[in-house]
This record gives structure tokens, C-alpha cells and sequence, in this order.
């Protein structure tokens, strides 16, 4: 163990730049600059799967190793609503899952945004005929901002997640 | 091939016509029932268990011969003689089959209901006449009394970034007394969306039963069709194929052992093992074009051919992560306190997965050698080098040295199918002559998905059921917390790491 904590004293950390200006802009336009604002300059996100295939989730997950280090822009995902400003939001709502989407919003504290992630959470994707799906968050709960993909990258979800806080 | 007293049974049903590659029959209740006291005493093993349009099938491999066949049970009166009756494994099948298709299991000691948590506009959706949907009804999970016990319900959502279900504790202070799951909140109606599509358009829905085995999906699902349709696959197609299972299994097999030891609350063996699922997945979107390699194996073969560009990268993550793992083995073994987390937590008995036919590394991890690639063996593995490591100590640490020895051996498979990959075309189109049936069996990094198509004369999908391996594995995660303390659960639950979606579907 100890070699490698020294290993990893010597050699460069993997963490690479986060996504360039023009990416977070394009996403930075779709939202209100007042929500912006009031968001600063750090975000508590309670991440909700809401039916997705998993794949959504993998890649929200990637954005903790090392080469994107979610922490350093100031954003870390917390285990209750309660302590969240945003809810990031994967999967087409399933009915099943439906209640459940909106009792966690419901316990999210004011003033609160919805991130939609991925393909699914746009308009129920692949899934959006079924008897069993809602077709997508806005069908459940109002969404401030889509992160398109399937799955979105963790590139993709960075520089919406970016956005948010950008002013 | 060596005799099989499965296939002597069954031969006394019907064969279907156009049944590939394996036989399906059709059985009388008392070869039903022949079959049913055949999986008690465990000479066959339950590999999946769905309805159709007045019939209901079950699927059975035979290890010792290697065989799989599936028996069809044709009741246009909506019942049919209870498996889960004397074979607890099928029950939670029997209680799905009965919410989509509202056929009747006689005898089924546990009727409620399953997927259909009373929230979707219909009741029995795949049924040919589906009724209206009926008020919610609140669940009756199992009671639990006794003197000093308390419940503790967990779920839907969850604190961690994982997918949603209902985890319901009776505990004794610190002690699991029972744990009861409750499932079907991701589930998305797939199998009647899949109905009536042509089977390339299937496909994408196929590869997203469960995002994480894309590409075991997309081979289980691609083969069964090719199958049905007769289409031969080129040799490169096969191999292309393999090699992204292999690419999938190991960043899974990374991202699982990292995670274990983060819920043992090491969080370094994450930190390096993430580095490492990272580089494989963008190795793959070098080669591939998608970092999960969604849509990559398509009926037919795969939707793009390999370059220079993309062998080289692969070889680079994998260069970077064997030599990287020994150290990280060494790490994993020699770090006291997460060791004393790991072994005899969260025991499973070898007789449990050998009577649930559990696959993968819980399967491996308690006796059970089962591996659709050595016991089914589908091409390229027929001509690949590889072990299949089993354990006996069935608990946490024996499913964590299972993903740690099939790693080593997902890393050589990766060598040895770069060596020896053939030329050739990498597709052929997918148009082949219908109606026919097929089954495809593939082993995903989790254990072995199965997928049986039926075909109609245009080519589009009349009916496909696609059975992850989280169905025999599930059950058991309740069996294994048992007598184990609530803090460990989540330990138990990642080692398991069964699938939310491929289980609800
Ligand atoms: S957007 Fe794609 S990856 Fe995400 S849940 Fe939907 S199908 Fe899965």
C-alpha cells in the first residue's frame, strides 16, 4: 500500500480539464440566468433512477473516478432529497416508479431543479409507447434542463451539470 | 454427445417445427409434471420460466449433457399445473407470468402479485385481450413477529447512485432476521414493445434490458434470432463479438471489485479500479464507438468493423490494466481490516445455487462451475483458451476472487482474440425466412442471459422473453443476509450486484 500511495505522490493525477466553455454555453443557454445565479458556485444532487436500463447510471457513477473528479467543480451527490438542490433524473418514469419520482421531489427543498438525463428522461426514448411508462420526466415533474445521450457521457453530464452553475 | 434423460422425456411431447438450435416440445401435463420432479430433484435445471398466448414454457438445461430444451405447457384455459409449487425457484416467474399474461399457476403458494404494482392502465398486458387496470392495493409483505423485532424499510430510492427497489428488514437489534425484496419498479413493458418490430429494430431494445450487458444481451438476442431466421454469421462476426463480452465483462468485473471494497469503506481499490474501468470504456468508444458498446452486436453480426485504430487501444487499456492489477490484488489481500470485512459475510450454500441454477460469480462463488461459454459453448469460445474459476466459501470475498480471476482471464481472452482475429465480412443482412423460433444463450459478466424469439413470416418479432441472470440470484441475496448484521447489507447487495432492469424488464 505504501508504494502506491507513493506511486501516486510522484506520477501526475488522471484528472483532465473539464468540458471547454462553448459546451457548457450551449447548455448554459437553456437555462433561466436567475436559476443560475441563485445555484452559486456548488450543487447538492440527489440522483434519482426513475426506470432507466442502468446505463444512465454507469455513467452518472464514472463521474467520480478519478479522470473527471466531479468534487472539483464544487459538485457532490448526496444520499437524501432533503439535503439536494437539483435532482438528476435518468430513466422514462415507469408508473411503477412514478410516485416515488414525485415524493422526491416533494421533499426536495425550494428552490429546487430538475435535471432530465439521457434519451429516456427526454420523452421516454425507446420506451415511450409503453402501458408501463409515464414517457419522460417532464410528464411527471417540471424539468429545468435535458442532458441528451444514451447514455449521456460523462462529458455530456459534466458540462450540463456545469451549466447550471455557470453565470 | 452423451446421453440425456431430459431429452428422452421430452421426445415422448411434440417437437415444434423450426425450433433452433435447441428442441422445443410440447407437453402433456403429466410430462409437465415428469419435468416439475425432475428440477426437485436436480437432475435439470430451471433456466427460465414465460408466457406466451395460452401456453406457458419452460426452459431447462441439462449440464451433464449439455443440452437445453424447453417444454411448452398449451393451456387455452388459462391454467396450468404450478412449478413453484414444489420448486420454489420459479415462483417469483409464475407470479410475473400470471401479471402479464394472467394465465393461473394451480397450487402457486404465493399469489401476489409481482411487477404489476396496480399502477398501469391495463392488468395482463400481453395477453391477447388484456383487462382494465384495477386500484393499487397495498403490498402484504410476509409477516415477521417475535419479541424484540422491528422493521426497517428501505427503498425505492436508494442513498447510493443505484437503481430503485424495495428492501424490506425484520430486524433483532443489529441482526437480519428476514429480508424480503420487493421488485418491478423499473419495469418498462419491453416484451410487448418488442412484439410486432422487426428484428433489427428489437435489437436496440434488447440491448437495453440492462445497460451494463449491452453487448451479453445484444449476443443472447442476435443469436436467437439468427436462429429463427436461419442466417449464418461470419467467423469475424463471432469473434468481434466476443471480444466486446470480454471488454465488458472486465470494465464490469473493475467497476464491481472497486465498488465491494468502497462499501467496506476502502475507498482506494475504488479510486484504481474506476481508473481502469475508465480506460476500458474509452478504449471501446475508440474501437467501437460507444464507451458501453451499445448497438454494437447487431442480428447479422455487428454494425461496424474493427481498425488498427481500435485493436491498438484496446491494447493499450489492457497493457496499462494487467500490469496495473497485480499490485492491486496484492493491495485487496493484504489490507486486514477490509479482509475482515469480506470473508464469511453473506454466506450462500452450494445446494442453494445449485437449486436455483444460479449463475455468474454468486453461482461460482458456492459451487456451482456453470458457465455458458464452457458447458453451452457458442463461437468463438469452442476455440478459445480459458478457465472457469469456482470457490466453495460462497461468501463475500470468494464472489470478489471470482471477478478477480475471471478478470485475469477476460485480459488473456482479449490477447488471444486480437491474435487470432479472422478477415472477413463483419455483417450479413439480416433478412432470413420466417416463421421460426430460436434461442441464444450468452454468458454476460453477471451470469448466463437467455433469449428465445419467435419470428413470423415478415420478419418481425411475434414473441421474445429475455431472462437475465438476476432471476436465480435475487432470491438468494435474501438467504445470504441472514444472521448477518444490517451495516452489512450493502456489502452483501454489491457482491451480488444483481440487475434492477433485466429483472423487471
Ligand atoms: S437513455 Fe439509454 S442508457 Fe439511459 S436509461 Fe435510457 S436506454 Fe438506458
Amino acid at each position: 500500500m505504501r508504494k502506491m500511495l507513493l506511486n501516486g505522490l510522484i506520477h501526475p493525477p488522471l484528472t483532465e480539464a473539464g468540458p471547454t466553455a462553448d459546451e457548457i454555453a450551449a447548455l448554459a443557454a437553456e437555462l433561466d440566468h436567475a436559476a443560475r445565479r441563485r445555484l452559486g458556485r456548488s450543487l447538492s444532487i440527489r440522483e434519482v433512477d426513475a426506470g432507466s436500463c442502468n446505463g444512465c447510471e454507469l455513467e452518472v457513477n464514472a463521474l467520480g473516478n478519478a479522470f473527471y473528479d466531479l468534487e472539483r467543480f464544487g459538485i457532490r451527490f448526496v444520499a437524501s432529497p432533503r439535503h439536494a438542490d437539483v435532482l438528476l433524473v435518468t430513466g422514462p418514469v415507469t408508473l411503477n416508479m412514478k410516485e416515488a419520482l414525485e415524493r422526491t421531489w416533494n421533499a426536495t427543498p425550494d428552490p429546487k431543479w430538475v435535471v432530465a438525463a439521457g434519451a429516456c428522461a427526454l420523452d421516454g426514448g425507446l420506451f415511450k409507447e409503453s402501458y408501463a411508462c409515464a414517457g419522460g420526466v417532464h410528464a411527471v415533474i417540471p424539468v429545468d434542463l435535458h442532458i441528451p445521450g444514451c447514455p449521456p457521457t460523462p462529458m455530456q453530464l459534466l458540462a450540463g451539470l456545469l451549466a447550471l452553475m455557470e453565470r | 454427445m452423451a446421453t440425456s434423460p431430459l431429452l428422452e422425456i421430452l421426445s415422448r411431447g411434440r417437437p415444434a417445427e423450426a425450433h433452433r438450435p435447441w428442441p422445443r416440445f410440447v407437453v402433456g401435463g403429466d410430462l409437465w409434471i415428469a419435468l416439475t420432479n425432475g428440477l426437485v430433484e436436480r437432475h435439470w435445471t430451471l433456466a427460465g420460466l414465460w408466457g406466451d398466448d395460452g401456453a406457458v414454457h419452460m426452459a431447462l438445461i441439462e449440464e451433464a449433457s449439455q443440452s437445453l430444451a424447453i417444454a411448452t405447457y398449451d393451456c387455452p384455459d388459462g391454467r396450468y399445473p404450478s412449478v413453484g409449487k414444489y420448486h420454489p425457484p420459479a415462483i417469483r416467474p409464475e407470479r410475473a407470468l400470471h401479471d402479464l399474461f394472467g394465465l393461473e399457476p394451480e397450487g402457486l403458494p404465493d399469489t401476489r402479485p409481482w411487477l404489476d404494482h396496480g399502477r398501469w392502465p391495463v392488468r395482463h398486458p400481453l395477453a391477447a385481450e388484456p383487462a382494465a387496470g384495477t386500484e393499487a392495493q397495498p403490498y402484504r409483505f410476509l409477516p415477521a413477529e417475535g419479541e424484540g423485532l422491528h422493521q426497517i424499510p428501505v427503498g425505492p430510492v436508494h442513498a447510493g447512485i443505484i437503481e430503485p427497489g424495495h428492501f424490506r428488514f425484520t430486524a433483532n437489534g443489529e441482526t437480519v432476521v428476514r429480508l424480503e425484496e420487493r421488485l418491478g419498479y423499473t419495469h418498462k413493458g419491453t416484451e410487448r414493445l418488442m412484439a410486432s418490430m422487426p428484428v433489427t429494430e428489437a435489437a436496440r431494445l434488447a440491448a437495453r434490458i440492462s445497460g451494463d450487458s449491452t453487448v451479453a444481451y445484444g449476443i443472447a438476442f442476435a443469436s436467437a434470432t439468427e436462429a429463427a431466421l436461419g442466417i449464418e454469421v461470419p467467423a469475424r462476426a463471432h469473434w468481434l463479438r466476443a471480444l466486446m463480452a470480454e471488454i465488458e465483462r472486465l470494465a464490469n468485473h473493475f467497476g464491481d471489485i472497486g465498488a465491494v471494497c468502497n462499501d467496506a469503506a476502502f475507498a482506494m481499490m475504488l479510486a484504481h479500479c474506476g481508473a481502469l474501468r475508465e480506460r476500458l470504456l474509452r478504449a471501446a468508444a475508440a474501437a467501437f464507438g460507444h464507451r458501453l458498446m451499445m448497438d454494437r452486436v447487431v442480428p447479422g453480426g455487428v454494425a461496424a468493423d474493427l481498425d488498427e485504430t481500435g485493436i491498438a487501444a484496446i491494447r493499450d487499456a489492457v497493457r496499462i490494466a494487467s500490469a496495473a492489477f497485480p499490485r492491486l490484488i496484492e493491495l485487496y489481500d493484504n489490507t486486514a481490516s477490509l479482509q475482515d470485512r469480506m470473508i464469511g459475510t453473506g454466506i450462500v450454500s452450494s445446494a442453494l445455487v445449485h437449486r436455483y441454477g444460479c449463475g455468474g460469480f454468486v453461482g461460482r462463488a458456492s459451487g456451482r462451475g456453470f458457465d455458458a461459454r464452457r458447458t453451452l459453448p457458442y463461437p468463438p469460445y469452442d476455440a478459445l483458451d480459458f478457465e472457469v474459476p469456482v470457490l466453495n466459501q460462497g461468501d463475500v470475498g470468494a464472489r470478489v476472487w471470482i471477478r478477480i480471476r475471471e478478470a485475469q482471464q477476460s485480459m488473456a481472452l482479449i490477447g488471444q482474440i486480437l491474435d487470432r482475429l479472422p478477415d472477413g465480412p463483419h455483417h450479413v443482412p439480416a433478412t432470413g425466412s420466417g416463421p421460426g423460433e430460436g434461442v441464444g444463450i450468452a454468458e454476460g459478466f453477471r451470469g448466463d442471459v437467455l433469449a428465445c424469439v419467435a419470428v413470423d413470416g415478415d420478419g418481425k418479432v411475434r414473441r421474445c422473453h429475455l431472462r437475465d441472470p438476476s432471476w436465480f440470484q435475487w432470491p438468494l441475496l435474501e438467504a445470504a443476509i441472514e444472521g448477518n448484521i444490517v451495516a452489512d447489507f450493502p456489502l452483501c447487495n454489491k457482491s451480488f450486484n444483481c440487475s434492477y432492469s433485466g429483472h423487471d424488464l
